[in-house]
């Protein structure tokens, strides 16, 4: 699913100094590309910020994805009917997919999926803060996917055209299928919202409630707090700042809460005829901030998730490994039996 | 803009749902009604079990795996479900199936309501299940009833595949280290017991067998011991002895597992009567 607080993570890369230890010729090769709009691929040259900042950014987002299973697989097992069951299921697989195709692409800057994974789990990597709140009744799959996939499809779509060739393809691929997410999630809050019991609709009401604000906070910190997003501005990895994508997503999905029959919780939302954009309320920040910083209400629970996972599945992994080993020490000795 | 083209585009239930019935005399009606709740109970039961894993899998690559798995055991039942309801023409659907019955009246084989335990134990499962699956569905690919036929010829594909995936699981842990032997050797120690279910009959399957609807299950125990024996072998692990323990799950009769099962699966059509989803 998605990806946020790339603020964060290029304040830290922005310490790394690009140009100063490299050839000059190489950088401006470089420069001379992304002015051109080309992507950079593999095995060229990069100065090394730019290389660790898509690291970081590239492995950010595989990781949001995978812990982002979690919240929706919640659900799975009590899915209403089975078409809902097998809608979510495929997605929650997507979601495995994309995540799949993010660690490849990470691969690519020369680190292991493994490596990845365990920056993630000792903490070290962060994922979507978004993923720390509860999916708590059947409607937050729904509004998961109308808002929080709606929010990072507006993320995701200036990163298709973003300077690294790997990644860019690959979210090409991702935004497909996440509006593909976002349809179906929006389409079963239609059908509480439109033929279902007061019960349900409450329900959907109660969700929009609980993700309208965490949705929204997805896109960053305001810009006037944004610390560092000229060098990835510079870079062709970040393209659109933060607020001007809030803005887009507010605006776009508005009109979608008036068909679907559902209050944004918010007094200040008012259309401004003048700006030609809804105005919103002031964003809590602190509780941003709070749940970034690990005191979101899941938080513990997810990343206790993702450690029992990885360490329950050692003795898989060690398996499968010894019996590659096996199969191979077979093959030499007894070439014909390969 | 999609909610505009979702709007216009609500599809009509009652198009999808037009099936035209073979016409049985009353028994065979019932006993294929009942024979299609053995089959699609078992895979929907199976589903649900697979889908569990669900953020939980050792490694990406068998996320992905299993929720495969889950989601073709899940379109399976459905077709399986909505074509018994069609036949019993109680105007039950897949879902009033699938969600609103009382525990005694699913008819799932035992071994497919057992717990996932490791990662070893849902791959041994999946192996036998898969194996004698692949075997029934080739079956009934040349069933007299033209439906059960067709679904056959799907699922007879996903089966295989099904079979081939948590195969070489079983043959990668059984023959990986130790510990991963013995966790796979107790995996099967503790399933084989519930296979032998599987070929029991009783005058439901005589029926259908006769009328060249289904294939007498007894019939198919030899080729599936053929069919898993080499895989077995290839994973170091030791085929466990004949024992007297019979499973009931194709009767009704279910372990204490099934109902803690039920109502986490239940848990939203029962919380929420009469809902449109």
């Amino acid at each position: 699913m998605y990806t946020q607080a790339m603020d964060l993570i290029a304040k830290e890369a922005g310490n790394t100094t690009p140009a100063t230890a490299e050839p000059e010729a190489y950088q401006r090769e470089f420069d001379a590309k992304i002015d051109r709009g080309d992507f950079i691929e593999p095995k060229d040259w990069m100065p090394e910020g730019y290389r660790k900042t898509l690291i970081r950014q590239i492995s950010q987002h595989a990781h949001s994805e995978v812990v982002g299973m979690l919240p929706e697989g919640n659900w799975i097992t009590r899915a209403p009917t089975l078409k809902r069951k097998a809608i979510l299921l495929a997605k929650v697989q997507d979601e495995g997919g994309h995540g799949l195709y993010l660690y490849a692409a990470a691969e690519t800057l020369g680190v292991s999926r493994t490596e990845l994974i365990e920056a993630l789990l000792s903490g070290k990597a962060k994922y979507s803060s978004i993923f720390n709140y509860p999916t708590l009744t059947w409607a937050d799959v729904g509004v998961i996917g109308w808002l929080v996939d709606g929010a990072a499809i507006m993320n995701q779509i200036p990163l298709c055209k973003c300077s690294y060739g790997p990644y860019a393809r690959a979210m090409v691929r991702i935004c497909k299928e996440e509006s593909f997410h976002q349809r179906q999630g929006y389409e079963s809050l239609l059908v509480m919202m439109r033929e279902g019991t007061p019960e349900q609709k409450a329900m959907v009401q109660d969700a929009v409630n609980r993700w309208w604000w965490p949705a929204l906070m997805m896109f960053g910190p305001p810009d006037s707090e944004s610390v560092h997003s000229p060098q990835s501005m510079r870079w062709g990895i970040k393209r659109v700042s933060n607020d001007e994508l809030r803005q887009k997503f507010v605006d776009a999905t508005v009109p979608q809460a008036e068909v679907l029959g559902v209050t944004l919780p918010d007094p200040h939302l008012k259309w401004n005829p003048e700006r030609g954009h809804y105005d919103f309320g002031p964003i809590n920040w602190k509780a941003f901030w709070d749940v970034i910083n690990g005191h979101g209400p899941c938080n513990r629970d997810r990343m206790a998730a993702r450690r029992r996972a990885w360490e329950e599945g050692a003795w898989v992994r060690e398996a499968a490994e010894a019996y590659a080993e096996k199969a191979k020490r077979r093959a030499t000795t007894h070439p014909t039996a390969a | 803009m999609f909610v505009t083209e979702l709007l216009q585009t609500t599809p009509d239930p009652a198009a999808e749902t037009a099936l035209t019935l073979p016409d049985y005399d009353p028994e065979t009606q019932a006993a294929l009604f009942r024979y299609l709740l053995r089959l699609g109970d078992s895979v929907l039961i199976l589903g649900q079990r697979t889908s569990e894993w669900c953020g939980h899998a050792p490694v990406l690559e068998e996320e992905m795996a299993l929720a495969n798995f889950g989601l073709d055991l899940i379109g399976q039942a459905r077709m399986l479900l909505t074509y018994a309801g069609a036949l019993e023409g109680k105007g039950r659907d897949e879902d009033t199936l699938a969600f609103l019955r009382y525990e005694h009246e699913y008819r799932n084989v035992t071994m497919t309501e057992l717990p996932n335990g490791d990662f070893a134990r849902t791959m041994v499962r999946h192996f036998l299940f898969a194996s004698w699956m692949v075997l029934l569905w080739a079956r009934l690919q040349s069933s007299a009833d033209p439906h059960l036929a067709a679904i056959a010829g799907k699922a007879v594909k996903e089966a295989r595949y099904h079979q081939r995936h948590a195969g070489g699981w079983v043959v990668r842990l059984g023959d990986g280290t130790a510990l991963s032997h013995d966790k796979t050797q107790a995996a099967l120690d503790d399933l084989w017991p519930y296979t032998a279910e599987w070929f029991e009959s009783d005058e439901d399957d005589a029926r259908l067998a006769q009328a060249g609807i289904a294939p007498h299950p007894g019939e198919l125990a030899a080729p599936w011991r053929e069919t898993v024996t080499p895989t077995l072998a290839e994973a170091q692990l030791r085929m466990p002895p004949e024992s007297p323990f019979r499973s009931h799950g194709r009767w009704g009769r279910h372990s204490e597992h099934m109902g803690h099962l039920l109502p986490e699966m239940q848990y939203l059509q029962r919380a929420y009567p009469g809902g449109k989803w």
